[in-house]
Order: structure tokens, then sequence, then C-alpha cells
């Protein structure tokens, strides 16, 4: 039992155990001596009682005595204290809100409940083959998808819609919205904060007519009047009648996303098994995986594709996870960074390790009387890895308040495809990240230089020596080593910005092949049934276009489907007459918009032959098409196209001229060749999504006195249409780069800092160095050294230093570059003018952190030198 | 540096925890070692208080590092277990006990004013 007693006893400081514990385990053996059975076994719990309280009160009174002595000693050293706490705020900052973003977008559970069995399944190539939703379903394709597989508790469909609110006397709004059949909410599983969601019973029916709110459309257009229930609205000019409201953070299928109306897919709409809008989302049977269930879909894919050749012959599906409809390029960014913020926090923690191994050489003599005194190793370590952990903790709070501030400049690196907010908020979860990496951070800089210490041993002589004696060439040499390891992480971070960069730069400098500059953009969606004709149509663009075009400072102006870089779909078959019969799936697609007269003159796309789109070009004209110069080299290589006919969407058209291709899908992508057809010529029975929406002005005079007399015009053409999306083609083109821009914002500022903080590193390791050698130096200049030889001795340490950590630098920087290779857009992981002016700052840097010392060095007085001997 | 016995330090010393004063008590007239320590206490306080060894020596080690009470270098008894670790109060233990002696008896006048001690029914 004395055996297990003294055991127990560990629970105490070891200093505690030293000094009593054989006292206490003589009086536990005195007391215990007599005791038989039960009353044994009570003293003995009794004893443990009292050990585990005493040595928690034990452990509590070094606890404050180490602090006391902390709050003392860095009073003495404040600048130490500030730096240091400075250093840890960036970097705990830097790790919580890279962290914050990267679990939000890919760790964290959606905000829904089980949300790990939703799943989206849309239309897609055979191969399987890219990321989200590749193409949208028919009404057909979805039921039987929904029918036929097994892995499915249910399945839902919707697709976007965009609608012109009307509510009150207002202003018409234009908003986002979705049209979901009666599962999808249900099957989501949130409920609605007021009133209730669509009733799939009946086939739905009665709720035709009604839509749900979302909680930010609540607010914001209705005050959140509890009284919204049974409501009527005008929605693009039919009423319809308030039935619910969401909860806040409900977003689906985006955050866009601002009311849902009810889809009901009646009869007819299952004809068509080529028209395709909707997407689907479902969840899986408990138990079902993603596997199993796309095996599911697979037979079900075969199926439809030997029972519909003609529509489904070549077709498969995209099935995915709710959770993974982003780009991969998200999670790329997202691990970089984090990648970078890990990198400064080793930074971070070898630079605090070395000032603090510099402060116990200084603190040697005082560390050594105190272990003199009666002090053991391990009192001295703890006191040390306190100091520390207070120094951790005082940096960690101001490190949460900067990671606040930095989050919502990572908000771009949310993609805007998940159902979550836009950015993420500092929870509980993130607090706890933080306290984690603070902890570590204490741990990391403090241990090191405790052991160091703690293994000295030398104490006496120190004691004997006083400052500067002591302090061996084997902490000189740990010292040199952190600060490699700061040199090669700031070389890391150097080169992996320097290829951002450069990716970047490439980029911009793709020619959109359109002028992106003095063009100004705004959307007029015309809603139905109001202009169901393209007559209609016709006459609302006219009309605008005619006033437009003759207001003060305007170029040109014309309208066409969607903007080149916004809206990237609306992807065609092509078939050239006399060639084999191809679909969507194969090569031979072009993307198709509509456009009017002046579209080119207006973008600045040039025109290479032939003619534009012209008033002419109407509902019984000979229907006409202008191609890009892609078109023509695709469909009709070494021929001249125009006058050649092709088949696509609605019909034969004819090639009346030829313009230069545009970066429709974005700089980044690869793009489809183009077409564009008359705006006139667009069919009656077209989806809405072929009309032409955006209205586009080249300019010469200033946009605040432009705007508000282009408004004045739509609303003389129709008082009720609304105006939405203004923006000028300048910020379309710079939204491309946008998320990149600001990674590298970030990414950016971690290389600065990562360099300064080497810098210090350097100058206080080679500062030290003068210091301690300040005898030798001045014997070598008493012996007619050449200053400049001693300045080249020192410099040549320094430098000495920083190769040390460029060359695993650069091999760590190459690795994650090839990592990251999808992010560079071509430019080469080991791109050499990229290295070379990373290890050439690297080098100024050195020189900068040795200008110092080195000044410190050829100053030096031979005589005081020697005199101090 | 140790504290000199001065009122002035003693006060802020007061009021002593009950186990402090108890163990300045036990050695007022004789050196102990802890076991020593222990018997006392119960015996004086007739088995009502009974220290456990935890509670013992961390408050031995308050009492060493205030001062209040040392290791004394020559042993009372020379003949006595020579692992054994006695304690002495010193000077300004007996100050700091004095002062909560002082402490208690003017709390029991105040008590014993407004009535409260009434003598005990026998």
């Amino acid at each position: 039992m004395i055996g297990l007693y003294r055991r127990l006893l560990y629970l105490f400081p070891s200093s505690f155990r030293m000094e009593y514990g054989d006292e206490m385990c003589d009086l536990f053996a005195e007391r215990s001596a007599g005791a038989r059975g039960l009353a044994r076994l009570g003293l003995f719990l009794g004893a443990v009682a009292d050990v585990v309280t005493s040595a928690a009160a034990a452990h509590w009174d070094v606890l404050i005595q180490d602090l006391r002595y902390t709050v003392r000693s860095l009073n003495r050293a404040r600048g130490f204290a500030i730096a240091a706490v400075a250093v840890i705020a960036i970097g705990v900052g830097a790790n919580t809100a890279a962290f914050s973003v990267a679990d939000f977008v890919l760790l964290r559970a959606l905000p829904f409940p089980e949300p790990h069995a939703l799943i989206r399944l849309c239309w897609g190539p055979r191969s399987g083959g890219g990321w989200g939703c590749m193409n949208q379903l028919s009404p057909a394709n979805y039921r039987d998808y929904k029918a036929m597989t097994p892995s499915f508790q249910t399945l839902g469909a919707f697709t976007g819609i965009g609608v012109n609110l009307v509510e009150g006397g207002g202003d018409p709004q234009r908003l986002s919205g979705a049209t979901v059949t009666g599962e999808v909410l249900p099957l989501l599983g949130v409920a609605p904060v007021l009133g209730r969601v669509f009733d799939s019973a009946n086939g739905g029916g009665g709720d035709v007519g009604t839509v749900v709110l979302s909680y930010g459309l609540w607010q914001s257009q209705f005050g959140g009047d509890r009284n919204v229930l049974g409501r009527s609205v005008t929605l693009n000019g039919a009423p319809y009648q308030v039935i619910g409201v969401m909860p806040p953070g409900f977003y689906f299928p985006s955050r866009e996303t601002q009311l849902w109306t009810h889809l009901v897919l009646r009869e007819e709409a299952y004809a068509d098994r080529d028209d395709n809008y909707l997407e689907a989302v479902g969840r899986l049977k408990p138990g079902v995986t993603m596997s199993q269930a796309r095996a599911d879909l697979n037979v079900v894919a075969e199926r439809l594709a030997r029972d519909y050749p003609a529509t489904n012959g070549d077709a498969g599906f995209s099935f995915f996870a709710m959770r993974d409809n982003m780009s991969p390029r998200y999670r790329l960014m997202l691990l970089g960074l984090c990648g970078a913020t890990l990198c400064i926090l080793l930074l971070t923690c070898a630079n605090l390790a070395n000032l603090l191994l510099a402060r116990a050489g200084a603190r040697e003599r005082e560390l050594a009387v105190r272990a003199a005194l009666g002090a053991g190793r391990e009192r001295l370590v703890r006191q040390i890895v306190t100091e520390s952990m207070i120094l951790a903790l005082a940096g960690g709070v101001p490190g949460v308040a900067l990671a606040a501030a930095a989050v919502p400049l990572l908000a771009l690196l949310v993609p805007d495809t998940l159902p979550v907010a836009s950015q993420p908020s500092l929870d509980l979860r993130v607090l706890a990240f933080a306290l984690a990496i603070t902890t570590l951070t204490g741990l990391g800089f403090g241990l090191l230089p405790a052991l160091r210490v703690g293994a000295s041993g030398t104490g006496l002589s120190a004691v004997r020596e006083g400052v500067g004696g002591a302090g061996g060439g084997q902490k000189q040499r740990l010292r040199s080593v952190l600060v490699a390891v700061e040199v090669a992480m700031s070389v890391v971070l150097l080169i992996t910005s320097g290829l951002l960069i450069r990716a970047v730069w490439r980029i911009q400098s793709v020619d959109p092949g359109f002028v992106r500059e003095r063009v100004i953009a705004l959307k007029t969606v015309l809603p139905r049934p109001k202009y169901d004709m393209t007559q209609r149509r016709l006459q609302f663009y006219n009309r605008v276009l005619t006033d437009t075009r003759a207001l003060p400072g305007v170029q040109s102006a014309a309208y066409i489907t969607g903007l080149p870089m916004v809206m990237i779909g609306r992807i065609t078959g092509v078939v050239i007459p006399g060639r084999e019969v191809s679909t969507r799936f194969r090569d031979e697609v072009a993307s198709i918009r509509f456009v009017t007269p002046q579209y080119f003159r207006t973008m600045g796309i040039p025109l290479l032959r032939g003619r534009d789109i012209e008033d002419g070009d109407i509902q019984g004209r000979v229907p006409v098409a202008v191609v890009s110069e892609s078109f023509g080299r695709e469909f009709w290589p070494n021929e001249d196209p125009i006058g050649r006919t092709f088949e696509s969407r609605g019909g034969p058209r004819t090639v009346v001229g030829i313009v230069g291709d545009v970066k429709v899908r974005g700089l980044e992508r690869d793009n489809e060749p183009q077409m564009y057809a008359a705006a006139g010529q667009v069919p009656d029975t077209a989806f809405i999504n072929d009309d032409p929406k955006d209205l586009v002005i080249r300019y010469t005079a200033s946009l605040g006195a432009l705007l508000p007399a282009v408004r004045a015009t739509v609303r003389a053409a129709d008082p009720e249409q609304p105006i939405s999306d203004v923006r000028t083609m300048d910020d379309v083109v710079a939204g491309e780069t946008a998320t990149r821009r600001a990674q590298l914002r970030v990414l950016g500022a971690l290389a600065v800092i990562a360099v300064l903080l080497s810098s210090v590193g350097i100058y206080g390791l080679l500062a030290f160095t003068v210091a301690q050698r300040s005898r030798e130096i001045g014997v070598r200049l008493a012996l007619g050294a050449e200053p400049a030889g001693v300045a080249r001795m020192i410099v040549s340490q320094g430098m000495k230093l920083a190769l040390v950590g460029v060359v695993p630098g650069v091999l760590v920087a190459y690795a994650a570059a090839r990592g990251m290779r999808a992010l560079l857009f071509g430019v080469a992981p080991a791109d050499p003018a990229t290295i070379f002016v990373a290890v050439a700052l690297v080098c100024v840097m050195t020189l900068a952190g040795s200008l110092v010392p080195v000044l410190r060095a050829v100053r030096v007085n031979p005589m005081l030198a020697l005199r101090a001997e | 540096m140790k504290p000199t016995a001065d009122s002035a330090d003693v006060t802020v010393l007061l009021p002593l925890p009950p186990a402090t004063f108890h163990i300045l008590l036990a050695l007022a007239a004789d050196d102990r070692h802890g076991y020593g320590i222990i018997q006392d206490v119960e015996a004086r306080t007739g088995g009502a208080l009974r220290l456990s060894p935890g509670t013992l020596y961390r408050t031995i080690q308050r009492l060493l590092e205030q001062g209040l009470i040392v290791e004394p270098k020559r042993r009372a008894d020379p003949s006595d277990d020579p692992r054994r670790r006695y304690y002495r109060i010193t000077p300004f233990g007996t100050a700091a006990a004095r002062a909560e002696t002082r402490r208690l008896t003017q709390l029991v006048r105040i008590a014993r004013g407004v009535g409260f001690l009434t003598p005990e029914p026998t």
C-alpha cells in the first residue's frame, strides 16, 4: 500500500515531492500500521482524496508563484514582451482566420439535419468528368431516375428563376429565386419560421401561385411583419400568395436565392426528353453510400441510353454530395492558404524560441543563481514554460481579434455554389482551434529554450563568470538552425506567392476578345407572360436602344442574351447539313447568344468580314448568324464560312459575318466557338434564357450622369420594368481574378511578415555573435585587420545562414508548387525567374539584417575590448 | 531575505488559516516533526482536528517560505531518527500567532458585548 501511496505522490509538483515525499510516506505508514480490512481501505481512500486536493492546491501555489515571477520579469523586459506578443498575435491570427474559412468550406457539415445524406443529381457526360452540375435534367429523365433508382429516400427537382417582384406601390425589384417541387424543402429538413412550405399531397396542385420567402427578403422587403402570411405579391406580373418564411441561415440552392415558388410538373412537361432545365436534390436511404448510389444510377443510365438512344445515347449523369458542389480550385486555394499560415506559425515559433534563447543567455546568471538557491531543474523548466504560455495567451487574444478582422477579407474564398453563409462566424469551434494553436505556439517556442537551459547544468560556472561568459557553441548552433528554419519558411512563402502572382499576371494579360474599358452593362429581364412574343420584346429593345443611343456621351448600345464571363452557359449542338448528326456531348458545340445590332461595335469585338446583325433581321426573313473565327475554323476548315448554313437550336441559320473570338467562359477556361443570332429572330416559343436581357453601352460621358438617364429611358419604355446587375465590363473582367487576388493579398502579406521576421532573426543572431566576439574582433583590428575584412566576416556568416535556409526552402517551395499546379495557369513550378527573385530578396533581407551588427563590429574599439579582458 | 518580527509585516498574514494557527500552536513550546504536529493538534483539540498529510506539508511549505517556521540545524533530541525533519517557530512566527490571538480575542470581546457568549449550560 505504501508503494501505491508513493506513486500517488507523483501528482504533486516534483519539487514538493522531493522535499516532503519521504516524510509523507513515513507518516502514512505510521498511521496505517494498525489498520486492517475496511479501516485500511477507508484510510487509503481518505489519503487519495487528501493527495488529490492538496496536490491541486500545491500546483496552484506554484502557478501563482510563477505567474508573479513572469509578470515581474516581463515587466522588466517590456520590449521583448511586446515584440513576442505581436509576433504571436500574427501567427495565431493568420492560422485562426485560415482555419475558420477552410473548416467552413471544406470540413464543416452543411447547416441541414443529417447533411451527409444530401446529394445532387444532374445530367452530364458519360465520362462523369467535371465538377458540380454539368448539364440539367429534363423532367422526363428526372422522373425516370427518381422512379428507377432504389438508393434515394426522396428526390426532388428545382430550377433557378429570376423574378420581377412588385409589392405594394414600391419600385419593381429583380430577385433570384428557385422553383422547387414539393419534395425539396421537406427533404432538406429545415422547418419554416413562419407558416408552412409547399404541400406535395395531391400532386401539389393546391400550392400553385404560392411563394415561400427567405428570411432576408422577409426582413428587407416586408420589414419582418408577421402578418405577411396570406399577403399577395406580384411576381413576373402574376399574383402569388405568401405561405411561409424560411429561417435565417437557410440557403438553397445558393445564397442568392431569396424566394421559392412551387414547381408542378404537368403531364405535358414530360413530353420532350431533351428539354433540360431541372436539377435534382435528394437524400440517400440510411446506410446507402455514395458509391452504391452511383452504381444504381449507372444501371439506370444504361437502361435510358438503350431505351432513348437519340437523346440519352451518350449521356450520363453528374452525381455528387451536396457538400462537394464547388470548384476543386477552392480546395486547393484554401489548402495553400493553410499551408502558408502554418509556415508563418513555424516561423513565429522559431523566431520566439530564438528570442527566448537569447534572453536565456542573458538570464543565465539569474537562472543559475536560482538553481544554486535550490530551485530544481523541473522548477526552472516549468517557470520558463509558464512564461512562454503567458506570452502565448497574451498574443492569442489579439490574434483572435486579428482573425475576426481578417475573415471578411477571405470571404471571396467561400464558393457561392455552397448553400452556406457568405463567411464563417468565429464560433466555439474556431475559438477552440485558436486556443489549441496558441497552446501549441507557447509550447513550441518555450519548450526548446527551457530544455536547453534545464540541461545546461553549468550553473556554477555561470555564477562565477557572469553574463556573456556562458552559452556554449551548442546553443549558438541551435540558434543558427532556428534562423535557417525562418529563412526556409520565408523562401517557401516568397516563391509560392511569386508563382501565384505570375499566374495572375498571366491570366490578366489574356485578351478577353473585347475592349473592357468604358462599357457599362445592366440587366432588364422581361417577364413572361407579359413579354411572351418576340415582337413585343423587340418593341421594348428598340425603344430603349433608340433613346439610349440618343443620350449625350453614348457611342453605341445593344442588347445580348448574356454577358461573356457572366453567363457562361447556353451551349448548343451544331449540325452541318450533310455531315453526321452530332449531339451536345460531342465536340461540335458552340455557345449561342441572341443580339441586337451594334453589339460588336459596343463591345469592341472586331467584325472581321461580312456584316453585323441588322434591324431587318426579324422573324419571316432568312435566319442569320454572325459566328466567331474559331466557329468557322471548326466547322468549315479551309472554306469561307460566309453564306454557309448550319442547324442549331431553332432551325437553320446562314452565316453573314465573322467576328473575333471572345473568352465567354472566362480568362482561364477553354471556350467553345461562338455564334450570335438576331434578337429579332428569337422564336416566340423559345425558352426565356435565350431572351436578350443585358443592355451594354459604350460611353464617353461620366457614369454618374449617364446612369440616371439610362434608367429614365427604361422607365419610359415600361415603368414596371426593374433594372438589376449594373456593372462595368472592367469590373466583370477584374472579377475573373478576384478570388485569386484575395488569396494573394493574404499570401503576400504573410510573405512580407515572414521576410521581416527572418531579417529580425538574422539581426538578432549576428548582433549576439558580434557582442560575443568583440574581444576577438578588437584583437584583429588591433593587429591591423581591415574593417572591410571584419565586415566581410560578419556578412559571410549571415549569408551562410541564409544559404542553409534557402536550399531546403526552395525544395519545399517546389514541392508545394507542384501540389498547386492547377492554380498556376501554366507557370512552371520551378519557374527560374520567380526562384531567382525570391532568393535575391532573401539575400537583400540578410544584408539588411546584418547591417547594424556589421557597423557595430567595425566600430569595436580595440583598446576598450582588450581592457575588458 | 526573511521578514523581521515586525507587527506591520504580520498584519498582512491575518487572519491565519486554522491549520496554520494550529501548527504554530503545536510548535509554540517544542520543535516537532510532522507526525508530532499532527498528534499534538489532535490531542489539543480533543480529536476534533486531524490534519491530513497533504494539508500539513503544504502548510509547512508555505510557513517555511513565509519565514514563520524554520528547520533547525541542531536537534533537540539527537537520538531521534535522523531522517525525520523537525520544525521550529521563528520570532516572526510567534509574532504572527500572537497577532492572530489578539484578533480572535477582540472578536470574542465584541461577541460577548452583543450577548453571543452565554455561559455554557452545565
